[in-house]
């Protein structure tokens, strides 16, 4: 057990040593890559939590994102700024004035989130299965249609601007660090093993006497409070923020992340949330315009999708679990490979 | 222990189970025969509170119809469910934990000994997941789930479907075990000729209304059972 907490800690460090010379050393491109690595890391965990561990396809990311996202703007704004940015119609007085510096304002995007998934939960889980995506997903859209059209609150289709660039590497990774750390002791306790019952056999769970509303409740209100402070830090970080950034596509986006990596697998999303947004960057280059030997192929937009989407049916058909099934990463498993490889070798 | 009056269950315009009524008494073995679609399964399911009934459930003196399945769950009443159901993705301790889901850390020590000698080749196979089980050995973690929350109240839903006929013997004998220890079972099956030989008393059930009841053993001699139920020409 100890030596386990140790290698732990000492590996948190290393990353942040990491952390620490890639923010001295690298250049901007490079550090928005890692600023962006981090906040999926948070999205992808914690839906991961209510789509893998606990089963429940629902396809809500992108309306918690854009809750945390607008919260936590209008929190770090400053009135003056709100007064200037508020063409159309003026901002609701008392939200007008409302102003926090940038840890509490993330903390309260969390909670706002939180209550939302909360109240959303009461609709949402009396139906199971496909209809749960159905009605998450409607929620998500109405999510934006609200953000649009309620403009003294979101400024509507103009968008928040100007919002400080408060996001550094080292709030990223804190709290990605601090919501994996979570989401896995939740995992680990008595509440994670029912949110896997709920998964495997809702029925029988139930029959066993497991509360299985209130679990997924747990699961829901958990993911939602960290996409709500993810959604914070991606407004921080991106400075500018309009109803159209939280389409479905990035929940499509996160989809593909905990798919492949394994549903249920924390390690598994944070492998695939890495290959995912570095994936991106590098490839890049097939939307560019391309000149194979005398012909020359425009720019395609869109190209990258068309490569996940066939390395997502790729890992459906030879790797259906994903990357890591439903396995977690653990010391011990690591010392046991080392130790049936000196086996071997002698 | 268990009093059930004038059940009713619906599924939608289906009316599955038609005003049943029958008590179960406190240290015996009752089963439910009947043939498919005769309730049986709805009739369980309305006790253990899955699906929606109308009518009287009375178990140790409490009205326990329209409760919330986890709360039946919690007053002692436990299911095992019809074709096993066990956590696949959860080892067989994890299975064992989550039967055992309304009991603290430390009242489960004891529980999975006593599960473990029940049934010894669950404890060989402890951190081995459920999904790797044979039916059969599905089927006793199934059972030695169920008594994880050590209910009052044991109900089986046909533990004898789709085992090899050694296997149910082997079911039967621990659920006639655990009645003589003094477990209470409701037992629901297909399979009249195993039910009637360990129950005490019996009630028929088809198309969702009881047509006949008796001690069992007298079902067992009674020519319109045996024609219909025990396959006797």
């Amino acid at each position: 057990m100890k030596r386990n907490q140790i290698l732990t800690i000492l590996s948190i460090i290393l990353l942040f040593l990491f952390l620490w010379y890639a923010n001295n050393n690298l250049s901007a491109y490079y550090i928005r890559i890692l600023n962006n690595t981090a906040i999926f890391l948070m999205l992808a965990a914690s839906y991961n939590l209510i789509n893998g561990v606990t089963g429940q396809f629902s396809l809500e990311p992108n309306g918690f994102t854009a809750i945390g996202a607008y919260t936590a703007a209008i929190l770090t704004l400053t009135p003056a700024q709100k007064e200037a940015m508020f063409i159309i119609s003026p901002m609701v007085p008392w939200l007008q004035n409302l102003h926090m510096s940038f840890f509490p304002a993330l903390i309260v995007a969390g909670i706002v989130t939180a209550i939302v998934g909360f109240l959303l939960g009461f609709p949402v889980f009396r139906v199971r299965g496909d209809y749960l995506a159905i009605v998450t997903l409607g929620f998500g859209l109405t999510i934006r249609v609200v953000s649009n059209n309620t403009i003294s609150i979101t400024n509507g289709p103009l968008g928040l601007k100007g919002i400080e660039n408060y996001t550094n590497l080292w709030w990223t990774w804190g709290f990605a660090v601090v919501t994996l750390i979570i989401i896995m002791r939740l995992i680990n306790s008595e509440f994670g093993r029912a949110m896997k019952a709920v998964r495997d056999d809702e029925d029988a769970a139930i029959a066993m006497g497991i509360n299985t509303f209130k679990i997924k409740m747990i699961a829901f209100v958990t993911s939602a409070f960290f996409e709500g402070v993810a959604g914070g830090l991606l407004a921080h970080l991106i400075t500018t923020i309009s109803p159209t950034l939280f389409t479905f596509f990035l929940t499509f986006n996160l989809l593909i992340i905990i798919v492949i990596g394994g549903l249920g697998s924390m390690t598994g999303t944070a492998i695939a949330t890495i290959l995912v947004v570095w994936g991106s960057e590098i490839l890049r280059f097939v939307e560019q315009p391309m000149h194979i030997f005398n012909f020359t192929i425009p720019g395609i937009p869109g190209m990258r999708m068309v490569i996940f989407s066939i390395l997502l049916i790729v890992i459906m058909i030879f790797a259906r679990e994903g990357i890591m099934g439903q396995k977690e990463f653990s010391w011990d498993s690591l010392f046991k490979l080392f130790k049936t490889k000196k086996v071997a070798n002698k | 222990m268990l009093k059930v009056k004038d059940l009713d269950v619906y599924y939608g315009v289906i009316h599955a189970v038609k005003g049943i009524s029958f008590n179960v008494p406190e240290g015996k073995i009752v089963t439910l025969i009947g043939a498919n679609g005769a309730g049986k399964s709805s009739t369980l399911k309305a006790i253990a509170g899955l699906v929606k009934s109308k009518g009287n459930i009375k178990f140790l003196g409490h009205d326990i119809r329209g409760k919330q399945a986890h709360k039946i769950s919690n007053m002692g009443i436990s299911l095992v469910p019809e074709g096993r159901h066990v956590f696949v993705n959860l080892t067989i301790l994890e299975n064992l934990r989550m039967g055992g889901f309304n009991k603290k850390h430390s009242e489960l020590e004891p529980l999975y000994e006593k599960a473990f000698e029940l049934f010894p080749i669950l404890k060989e196979r402890a951190n081995q997941k459920a999904g790797t089980l044979s039916g059969g050995e599905q089927q006793m973690l199934a059972l030695a789930r169920a008594l994880m929350s050590e209910p009052s109240l044991l109900m089986l839903d046909e533990p004898s479907l789709g085992l090899a006929p050694k296997i149910v013997a082997e079911v039967f004998d621990i659920v006639k075990m655990l009645n003589s220890k003094g477990m209470t079972v409701l037992l629901v099956e297909q399979n009249a000729a195993q039910a009637l030989k360990i129950a005490h008393y019996a009630y028929v059930l088809e198309n969702g209304a009881i047509t006949l009841e008796d001690e069992a053993k007298a079902l067992l001699n009674n020519e319109q059972v045996r024609k219909s139920y025990l396959g006797e020409m």
